[in-house]
C-alpha cells in the first residue's frame, strides 16, 4: 500500500498523490493507515473540486462495495452497500415500479457519495434533497465502531453525515425510501424563453404542475437576452413506451487541446442550441435517462476542457430584491465571456434537509462551467463571490475548488457543530482549505 | 431456465456470472467458503430478483464433504444443467518454494479439490447425457514461469484434466469449457499494480456465459490473451529458461 497513485477529481484541475485501499466487502474495521496521515472515502470521483481528494492520505475506495442488501418491493424501502452506483440501482428497481426519490444530473455516482454531498435534483422544489429520504445509514469510524444513524437514532452523527463530505466516517450502507412510478418514461415539455423574467414566470407556474423543472441557460447572452434558454419540465408518465436500451454512446477518448473550447465555438454552439427548437413549446414522451442524465451519453466529457481542466461554480441565492443578485451574476459572467455551454438554472423549494452542511436552501441556483484559464478565471470568481456574499447566498462544496474559509463560515453556519463530529482520522483537501486550522494528522 | 451451480460464488468473477445467470432466469445454488460474504452475495442476488434455491458455506479443499454437498444441491435444485468452478487462490510463489506444505496446500485448492468436484459432476451429467461444465483455469497454466509456477502448475494440470474430461464426455453430449483469464481486477490481484492488461470481472463474466451458451471448448478472456500466450508458448525452451518471467 506504499505505492502512491495520482488521483484527480471530475474538474481535473487538481491531481494529487494518494495511497489507495480498495474495499471489496463492507469492512469490520478501517484498513491500516501506515504512513498516510488520514482517511477519506472515495466513490466515483464525480465531485468537481477538492472535496473528494486528500493529498497523501489513504483513499477508501468504496466502488466494489456495490451490493443490494434488501429491497422490499411492497414498501419501496431499499438497503444497499454505499459503493453501489445510482444506475445500478435504477436498472433493477425501475422495472419493479420504483424510482430514486432524488437524482442528480448524472447516474454515475455512488449512493454513499450522493448522501455525503446531499445531492439535489430537478424535483427539489417539491421533494427536497436525497437526505430527506434516507431512513438509516451505518457509519464505520476510526474507533472501530459501527454507528447506526437515523432521524431518531444517533441523530447528530446522522445530521453531520448527510452532506458531510465523507468526513464523519465511512458510510457502509444506507437505507432509502424509493418512490413508486408507473413507467420508466417522462412526459417532458421544453419551452424556449428569452429573458430572466420569463424564466421566473414559467418556473413559478410550473412548480405546482410539474415534479421536475430545470433550465438550460445561454450564459453568453447579454442585454435583453440575459438569462435566455430552454425551460425543461416533466412528470413521470402514466404510460410506458419503447425503451432504447442502447442509446447513442460516445466517448471523449483523449483530452482536447485547450483552444478547442473558445469563446467563438461556445458562442456558436449556444446560439445553435438555443434556436434548435423552432417552436416556442414542445412536448415529448421520453425515457428517463436522456431526461435526467443527458450528459451521461458522453463518456469522459470532462476531457473536453483539455489538460488544464475546468471549474464548476454553483451558487444559490435567496429569492429577494427582484432577483437582482442572479441577474448581476449572469451579467458579470456574460461580460467575462468565459462561461461554457453547460449552464443550469433552477429554483429550490423550502423542504429542509436533515444534513447540517446541506447546500440547497430556498432560492434560485445557477451552475456554470468555466475552463481553467488560471488567474483570470479566479479573478472572475472573486467578483462573483462578492455578489453571493452580499446576497446571503452560498456555494456548493461538491463543485467547489476556490471558496475561502471566511465565506465557508458564513455559507455554512453549522460548521462548528459539524466539526465536532468529524472523525479525528478523516480529512480532505477541501476541509483543510476551508478550515485552515484543521490538522492534517488526526 | 437452467439449474446452475456456482462453486466459488463470492469470487469477483463468480458474482458477475451469477448476476448474468440470474438475469436469464436461472435457478441458482451458491457455494463459497466465507459465510458472511456468501450471505452478502445471496442477498444481493435475491434483491435483483434471482431465484437462489440454496447455498452452502464450505471449504471445498475438504473433499470428504463433497458427496454431502452434491446431495444437498440435488435436493435443492433437482439436477444440474450448468456448473461453474470459479474459486482459487493466487499462491505466494516465494513462500511455496521454501515450504512444501504450502505448495501442497495450493495444489490441493487449485487442482485436487477441483478434480473431486469434476468427478462428481461428470458422472452425474454423463448419466443424464446433458450439461455444461465450465472451469476457470488460467493463462498461467499455459507455460511454467519462475515467478508463478506453483499456481501455474496447478492450473496447467487442471487444463489438461479438463481436456481429457472433454474428450470423455463428448460422446455423452456434455460440454466442458476451459476458461483462461489473464489479469482480472479482483481481490485476488489487489496487491498488483493495475495496468492496461487488467480486465474487469464483468467483462470476463460475459465471456464465460457466452462461452457456455455456445458450448465452446477453450476460451481466453479477454480474447487478446490467445495471441499473448501463443507468442509465449512459441518461445523455444532454451531461450525461455534464460528469461526473467
Amino acid at each position: 500500500m506504499d505505492q502512491k497513485t495520482e488521483i484527480e477529481s471530475w474538474g481535473r484541475v487538481l491531481k494529487v498523490p494518494h495511497e489507495v485501499a480498495e474495499l471489496h466487502w463492507m469492512p469490520q474495521r478501517l484498513p491500516p493507515r501506515e504512513h498516510a496521515h488520514s482517511y477519506l472515502p472515495f466513490g466515483e470521483g464525480r465531485s468537481y473540486g477538492d472535496s473528494c481528494l486528500n493529498d497523501s492520505g489513504l483513499l477508501l475506495k468504496s466502488r466494489k462495495m456495490n451490493r443490494f442488501i434488501a429491497f422490499d418491493t411492497v414498501t419501496g424501502i431499499l438497503r444497499c452497500e454505499a459503493g453501489i452506483r445510482l444506475d445500478e440501482i435504477l436498472n433493477i428497481t425501475i422495472s419493479q415500479g420504483w424510482f430514486l426519490p432524488v437524482v442528480p444530473g448524472t447516474q454515475y455516482v455512488t449512493l454513499g457519495g450522493a448522501i455525503a454531498n446531499d445531492i439535489h435534483g430537478k424535483n427539489h422544489h417539491v421533494a427536497g434533497t436525497l437526505g430527506c429520504f434516507v431512513k438509516q445509514i451505518c457509519v464505520l469510524r476510526s474507533d472501530g465502531l459501527q454507528y447506526l444513524c437515523s432521524p431518531t437514532e444517533n441523530r447528530d452523527l446522522f445530521g453531520a453525515t448527510i452532506g458531510g463530505l465523507g468526513l464523519t466516517g465511512l458510510i457502509l450502507w444506507a437505507e432509502i425510501q424509493m418512490k413508486p412510478v408507473q413507467s420508466s418514461f417522462i412526459d417532458q415539455e421544453t419551452i424556449r424563453y428569452s429573458s430572466l423574467d420569463e424564466f421566473f414566470k414559467i418556473s413559478k407556474a410550473s412548480e405546482s404542475t410539474h415534479e421536475y423543472t430545470v433550465a438550460w441557460v445561454d450564459a453568453l447572452a447579454s442585454g435583453h437576452h440575459l438569462g435566455r434558454g430552454h425551460f425543461i419540465r416533466g412528470n413521470h408518465s402514466q404510460k410506458s413506451g419503447q425503451t432504447k436500451t442502447k442509446g447513442l454512446k460516445v466517448s471523449v477518448p483523449v483530452e482536447l487541446p485547450t483552444w478547442v473550447l473558445n469563446q467563438a465555438t461556445v458562442h456558436c454552439f449556444n446560439s445553435i442550441y438555443f434556436h434548435r427548437q423552432v417552436k416556442k413549446q414542445q412536448a415529448k414522451h421520453i425515457d428517463y435517462r436522456p431526461f435526467f442524465f443527458p450528459l451521461d451519453s458522453i463518456k469522459n466529457w470532462n476531457r473536453l476542457y483539455g489538460s488544464r481542466g475546468f471549474y464548476q461554480y454553483q451558487v444559490v441565492v435567496p429569492f429577494e430584491n427582484d432577483q437582482e443578485p442572479i441577474r448581476e451574476i449572469l451579467k458579470e459572467v456574460a461580460k467575462s465571456k468565459k462561461a461554457s455551454f453547460l449552464a443550469v438554472l433552477k429554483t429550490f423549494g423550502n423542504v429542509p434537509s436533515p444534513g447540517w452542511l446541506s447546500f440547497p436552501r430556498p432560492g434560485v441556483t445557477l451552475a456554470l462551467d468555466f475552463p481553467n484559464q488560471g488567474a483570470s478565471t479566479l479573478r472572475l470568481f472573486k467578483t462573483l463571490d462578492a455578489i453571493v456574499r452580499r446576497a446571503r447566498g452560498a456555494l456548493y462544496p461538491a463543485k467547489d475548488a476556490t471558496m475561502t474559509a471566511e465565506d465557508f463560515e458564513i455559507y455554512y453556519p453549522r460548521w462548528r457543530e459539524f466539526q465536532a463530529w468529524i472523525d479525528p482520522q478523516f480529512s480532505s483537501n477541501f476541509w483543510r482549505r476551508v478550515r485552515p486550522g484543521a490538522e492534517k494528522h488526526g | 431456465m437452467a439449474k446452475s451451480v456456482l462453486f466459488g460464488a463470492t469470487s469477483a468473477i463468480g458474482i458477475e456470472v451469477a448476476k448474468l445467470m440470474a438475469g436469464q432466469g436461472d435457478e441458482l445454488f451458491l457455494v463459497a467458503r466465507d459465510p458472511q460474504k456468501l450471505q452478502a452475495v445471496e442477498r444481493d442476488l435475491r434483491a435483483r430478483g434471482a431465484q437462489v434455491k440454496g447455498s452452502r458455506a464450505i471449504d471445498l479443499r475438504q473433499t470428504e464433504h463433497h458427496l454431502t454437498l452434491f446431495r444437498e444441491i440435488q435436493s435443492a435444485l433437482g439436477g444440474i444443467d450448468h456448473a461453474l468452478i470459479a474459486y482459487g487462490t493466487l499462491s505466494n510463489q516465494k513462500a511455496c518454494e521454501q515450504d512444501f506444505t504450502l505448495a501442497a496446500h495450493e495444489i490441493q485448492t487449485n487442482f485436487v479439490s477441483c478434480v473431486s468436484l469434476l468427478t462428481n459432476l461428470a458422472n452425474q451429467m454423463e448419466q443424464k447425457r446433458h450439461g455444461v461444465i465450465a472451469v476457470i483455469s488460467s493463462v498461467a497454466g499455459d507455460r511454467g514461469r519462475q515467478s508463478n509456477y506453483i499456481y501455474g502448475a496447478s492450473k496447467g494440470a487442471l487444463s489438461i484434466f479438463l481436456q481429457g474430461l472433454r474428450n470423455r464426455l463428448f460422446q455423452a453430449g456434455v460440454s466442458v469449457l476451459t476458461i483462461k483469464p489473464g489479469f482480472v481486477d479482483t481481490p485476488m490481484t489487489s496487491h498488483l499494480k493495475k495496468n492496461f492488461l487488467f480486465a474487469q470481472p464483468e467483462t470476463v463474466a460475459l465471456g464465460i456465459v457466452r462461452g457456455m451458451e455456445r458450448k465452446k471448448d477453450v476460451i481466453y478472456v479477454p480474447g487478446f490473451w490467445w495471441w499473448v500466450m501463443f507468442i509465449i508458448r512459441s518461445v523455444p525452451e532454451a531461450l525461455f529458461k534464460r528469461l526473467k518471467l
